[in-house]
């Protein structure tokens, strides 16, 4: 973790702990509690993230001349707030760029400014998109920093552009979409508020709403179960697998207006990743 | 005046256009859903593409998600449903209920990353509450513990409740629960096993 933000956070506990002296202890019990096995792995981590090494990795991805072409995304890459802009940006995505014609989410955007700009094979990225021990994944170092510039910083979504509020109103078409072997929806497990599956709570991710913010905006995130750092694409891949829908292309169509729809519910929410996950 | 009598007449009818209109237009949204859904996802393992297709009820279901579809769309799908359940063809219902908790147990079975070849679980304490001792249970259904305690074991009894693991779509048409034997997820072997789950005296369930 950089300095700067490690003393921050330092502040941060100060302030918090003299506000909650009172409560902390409660709040400790109950997260402690074996029914929030993921508070615990906070509680171990403490402040530090792994995910931090996925944004240094990151930084450098982003800020070192590569590819083909021998260029650097930070000379380059638009990701919506102009030419090698990070701040921010994630918290205003998915977002329509015109010199794509797409609405694209992180993850494309990315990709779209390595392969067109850096010259870089998109298959070979591809074939890393998700990390697995030493085998790492550039979209993921990359997604992590960019998403970490982003930290405290509220959703807020341009929607002005028609193919944006297209991609909303389907990606809420998509979220009720029920079909396959269990008859399941993103809806059957999110569209409620209060439920849990087995011991893990069920955030409401249906409507705009606290719950939907704290999710969304917590992704990214260091998934201790797997010992990466995973994204939003990875995030929803795994969701339709457990729903019994084949297998989701990385960067398609649904990835993307599905995004759309939850960071819409999550808008007003700061921005609290790369997170720590179970 | 007869202006007026047209204007009358496209007025009382406007709410009937707008109404066919709402239906329309969330039709062709679930239509929509299917065709982006079709070009974003791939063939994996033993989920084929075909999984996205929906039969009736799915379709109606979330067509009209998250409310629920009008009486007289649903239940004609719901009496279907309710048809499409086979009894055991020895007529016992009652299998063994320690199989029958290895069932409630398994999550895995029909995702691309799963054997095929090995029969899938029925992932029951995912939603409900069954025996005490398994404190790991959701709550997206109801509390099943001493479900046959409460309800005795009269044939009507094990009938009803067979044809509701069968397929609860029969009872409620947009239920969260899947219809394990109509979606072929359990055998009839296993159904059995997990209505001794349910009704056996000695099961955890009832203790």
């Amino acid at each position: 973790m950089r300095a700067k933000t490690k003393q921050h956070m330092f502040w941060l506990a100060i302030v918090v702990g003299a506000a909650s002296s009172f409560t902390a202890s409660l709040v400790w019990a109950q997260a402690a509690t074996p029914a929030d096995p993921v508070a615990q792995y906070r509680a171990m981590f403490g402040d530090d993230n792994p995910a931090d090494l996925w944004v240094m990795r990151g930084q450098d991805l982003w800020q070192k001349p590569r590819g083909p072409k021998n260029v650097a995304l930070a000379k380059t890459c638009d990701l919506g707030m102009g030419v090698g802009k990070i701040k921010g940006a994630y918290a205003h995505m998915p977002r329509y760029f015109a010199d794509t014609g797409k609405v694209q989410d992180l993850e494309t955007r990315l990709l779209t400014c390595m392969v067109r700009d850096q010259g870089l094979d998109r298959k070979a990225i591809l074939k890393n998109r998700f990390g697995d021990g030493d085998r790492k994944s550039d979209l993921e170092a990359l997604s992590a920093y960019v998403v970490d510039a982003s930290k405290g910083i509220p959703i807020s979504l341009p929607m002005t552009h028609p193919e944006e509020k297209r991609a909303y109103a389907m990606g809420k078409a998509i979220f009720y979409y029920r079909a396959g072997t269990h008859d399941f929806s993103c809806a059957t497990c999110h569209g409620q508020s209060g439920k849990r599956i087995r011991l893990q709570d069920l955030p409401d991710l249906a409507n705009a709403n606290p719950e939907a913010q704290k999710t969304y905006t917590t992704w990214p995130a260091y998934r201790v179960s797997q010992g990466e750092v995973r994204t939003m694409e990875w995030r929803l891949g795994s969701c339709f697998r457990q729903m019994r829908f084949p297998k989701l292309k990385y960067g398609s169509e649904v990835a993307i207006d599905l995004t759309m729809f939850l960071a819409k519910n999550a808008e007003g929410g700061e921005m609290a990743a790369p997170g720590l996950k179970r | 005046m007869r202006t007026l009598t047209r204007l009358v007449i496209l007025l009382s009818a406007l709410p009937l256009a707008a109404a066919a209109a709402a239906q329309t237009h969330k039709n062709d949204r679930n239509a929509e859903a299917f065709a982006a859904l079709k070009a974003s996802f791939a063939a994996h393992g033993q989920a084929g593409m075909d999984r996205l297709d929906q039969d009736k009820t799915q379709a109606l279901c979330s067509t009209y998600a998250p409310h629920a579809p009008p009486a007289k769309l649903a239940s004609p799908l719901q009496t279907a449903n309710r048809d499409s359940v086979k009894y055991p063809a020895d007529g016992k219902y009652l299998g063994d209920w320690k199989r029958g908790q290895a069932i409630a147990e398994e999550g895995k079975g029909k995702q691309y990353s799963d054997d095929p070849s090995k029969p899938s679980g029925g992932n029951c304490y995912a939603c409900h509450q069954l025996d005490k001792q398994q404190i790991a249970y959701g709550t997206i259904g109801p509390s099943l513990y001493h479900y046959g305690k409460n309800r005795g074991r009269s044939e009507a009894m094990l009938k009803l409740t067979w044809s509701m693991v069968y397929d609860m779509k029969g009872y409620s048409l947009c239920s969260a629960m899947p219809r394990f034997g109509s979606k072929g997820i359990l055998t009839e072997q296993q159904l059995k096993d997990v209505m001794a789950l349910l009704f056996d005296p000695d099961s955890p369930v009832n203790k």
